[in-house]
């Protein structure tokens, strides 16, 4: 019993040492990898052609890598439909990338201009952190790649994803999360240098390059012509930073990116509440087995008075008696 | 089954017989023909729906009697909670089976359910530790319940060990229900930006764990009234005798436990200086029924019945809390959740989502009244008339 007992215990306090190590993994500091690559996009270059769409499709269509790392071949004349670039148009599963069209108020509401999508490739990803089986990995290139061979689809990925960006085969029997790698398999395995959607851009609207050389680029380019773009590089802070960036001549809230979001990395919004489970895991077993054993104390204890208590009674009858 | 008894069966149980054949057409099309579109609503902005609001995260709050039960009766020795321990197990160990059977429907590759915890652990990910306490809280319950079976098949010597685990046994129950339940309000606590600020806070795990006790007792309270109205026959002089006593002594704990509850709510409105969005639309208005209707309603008919001695208040109080909890989890998980997107992009579920739901349901139901029906559930097993 009381072997048992502390087997029993033993193997609750493992358990709990397993998920304990979690905050280790997400609660240090991380400054994101150095030499990392990024893409910078300038909202204010870009004309909303869609090439970089048809460039993604091309290339993560024909150059296949994995299962999950497929998108359906698309025709190049789908991309000239201009309904298609609505401001609610999003990433889905058989695009990694799309462009929105905005009419912002802060050109008079007529004047459009555009924003592609696409993951941001967060430098301490949502989805990584809330993926129960390591199927999300940040590389030190920067990229953020989805490893469909463990996926079981509980899709808490696209929950925790703050921009909305992973989506799912809902209308497969086998399906997957699908979202943009940065074409990091393509360019690992030498058939691109830089990302499809980079070498289709027509306007130089996205640059690609080392992540601090970006930054460096979008604040020069701010300053280079005063009053031109908002003095703020949109994903050099928020949720801890990003590798893909933004800057723009309109409020970044105009052309569908949230500004409410904060520069905690997601991984710390668990982490702390996840660094409380194997103190719970220790402390209570000791609590509740202690007071089991009080209870029980105090029910001998009490059941043995009330023996004693009758025993002198009776005793004391019989000594009445035998007066 | 023959024809004929299966057409006597439906004559007799038309309800039933039409929930169960929509069930296992919503089941084949589900995992056949349809796959997650055609059976479900959701998209890519909203991955979750009803299976995980109702199934998982109300399906886990109200199975929370099983430990509050044990607890009571083993832990903290209160009289008269014996007899209270065995339905309570059953109903938990059922509740959690078929937390586990609802995710299948749910997620996208049910085979590799086992991969989280076996082959690949994603160990910072919340969803990781509800993974495991729920597999090892699983086990447990199917270890306490097992001597019911064994007692009926006729192996004792299996109960007589398992009974001597009690204890071992029910901490470790306590101790992976107090993480699970809430860590399942940890689920949410990486979606900030996508969460209402009424009911975003870090306190949520906590949250979450103590109203899984009230939960839990309520609907003690709540099935303890439905089984005595259909399953009396089965029920032993000694469960008929402590029947009210277990009533009242959770009414009692249930009304403390929401009033520290319904404090626990305000704590971070007031230190996140919240209180506009109380008188704000829609979602202000959500918030005020939930505390005033589903919290602090029963909380205080849970506090009249009891003085009162009065069984019809505190079944009244049950109801109502067992409804408040599943509006919380709904808030939390569903109506409070993607705040950020567009009306027209909000999800709602689909008729085959809430058949499964319903089916699942029925299936508890089921099962059950089968176990109590052939077990001994209500009263004690003849070969421990001496026992205990």
């Amino acid at each position: 019993m009381k072997r048992r007992h502390f087997l029993g215990l033993a193997g609750a306090a493992t358990a709990t040492a397993l998920a304990g190590k979690a905050n280790a993994a997400g609660g240090h500091s991380f400054e994101g990898y150095p030499n990392s690559y990024g893409v910078l996009f300038d909202a204010s270059r870009c004309i909303g052609c869609r090439q970089c769409e048809i460039g993604c499709n091309k290339i993560n269509s024909e150059n296949v890598t994995k299962p999950w790392n497929t998108l359906p071949k698309k025709d190049p004349k789908v991309f000239e439909d201009l309904k298609g670039m609505n401001a609610k148009a999003r990433t889905d599963n058989t695009a990694y990338t799309v462009v929105n069209k905005f009419e912002p108020k802060a050109l008079g509401g007529k004047t459009p201009v555009f924003k592609k999508a696409q993951c941001m490739h967060c430098k301490e990803p949502a989805c990584a952190s809330a993926c129960f089986v390591n199927a999300f990995k940040k590389n030190p290139e920067g990229a953020v790649t989805y490893d469909g061979s463990v996926c079981v689809g509980c899709r808490y990925c696209m929950v925790a994803c703050p921009w909305d960006v992973p989506a799912y085969d809902y209308d497969k029997l086998i399906p997957y999360v699908q979202k943009c790698h940065m074409c990091h398999p393509h360019i690992k395995a030498g058939k691109a240098k830089v990302p499809g959607c980079v070498s289709a851009c027509p306007m130089e609207a996205l640059v690609w390059g080392k992540r601090e050389d970006l930054v460096k680029e979008a604040w020069s380019r701010i300053k280079a012509v005063p009053g031109k773009y908002l003095p703020h590089v949109y994903g050099e802070q928020e949720m801890g930073g990003t590798n893909w960036m933004y800057i723009s001549n309109v409020p970044f809230a105009q052309i569908g990116l949230r500004e409410d979001l904060g520069t905690t990395p997601a991984p710390q919004l668990t982490s702390s509440a996840l660094g409380l489970v194997p103190l719970v895991a220790c402390l209570w077993p000791v609590l509740l087995g202690g007071i089991w054993q009080i209870t029980k104390w105090k029910d001998k204890k009490a059941e043995d008075e009330k023996t004693q208590a009758v025993a002198e009674a009776v005793a004391q009858e019989r000594a009445k008696a035998g007066k | 089954m023959n024809p004929i008894t299966y057409l006597k069966f439906v004559k007799e149980h038309p309800i039933l017989s039409a929930i169960f054949v929509a069930g296992v057409v919503v089941t084949v099309n589900r995992f056949f023909i349809g796959g997650l579109a055609g059976t479900t609503n959701l998209d890519n902005n909203n991955p979750w729906g009803i299976w995980i609001s109702f199934d998982l995260l109300c399906g886990v709050a109200l199975a929370a009697g099983g430990y509050t039960t044990t607890a009571a009766a083993l832990i903290f020795n209160i009289k008269g909670f014996r007899t209270a321990v065995k339905p309570a197990i059953l109903t938990a160990f059922l509740g959690y089976a078929f937390v586990v059977y609802a995710l299948l429907y749910d997620v996208g590759q049910p085979w590799r359910l086992p991969y989280p915890v076996f082959w690949s652990p994603g160990t910072s990910s919340v969803l990781f530790e509800v993974g495991l306490c729920v597999m090892l809280y699983v086990t447990v319950l199917a270890i306490e319940w097992l001597p019911n079976f064994t007692d009926w098949v006729g192996f004792q010597k299996i109960s007589h060990i398992i009974h001597k685990c009690t204890i071992p046994l029910t901490i470790m129950g306590i101790v992976l229900s107090t993480m699970h339940q809430s860590s399942l309000g940890m689920l949410y606590l990486i979606a900030p930006g996508k969460m209402h600020p009424l009911w975003y806070t870090y306190q949520l795990p906590l949250q979450f764990f103590v109203s899984s006790m009230f939960a839990g007792m309520s609907m003690v309270i709540f099935e303890g009234t439905i089984s005595h109205h259909y399953l009396h026959s089965r029920m032993s002089p000694e469960y008929n005798r402590d029947h009210d006593g277990v009533l009242f002594m959770f009414a009692k704990a249930c009304s403390i436990i929401m009033l520290g509850y319904f404090f626990m709510k305000l704590v971070p409105i007031a230190g996140e200086n919240k209180w506009a969005y109380i008188f704000d639309g829609k979602y202000g208005m959500m918030w005020l029924i939930e505390m005033f209707g589903f919290v602090a309603l029963p909380c205080f008919l849970y506090a009249v019945g009891y003085r009162s001695k009065n069984t019809g208040t505190i079944k009244v109080a049950s109801a109502l809390a067992v409804l408040g909890i599943v509006f919380n989890r709904f808030n939390v998980s569903w109506f409070g959740f993607n705040v950020h997107l567009a009306p027209d992009q909000k999800y709602f579920p689909s008729v085959q989502e809430v058949i499964v739901s319903v089916f699942v349901v029925t299936l508890i139901i089921l099962c059950f009244r089968f176990i109590s029906k052939y077990m001994a559930i209500f009263s004690d097993h003849p070969a421990y008339k001496d026992h205990h």
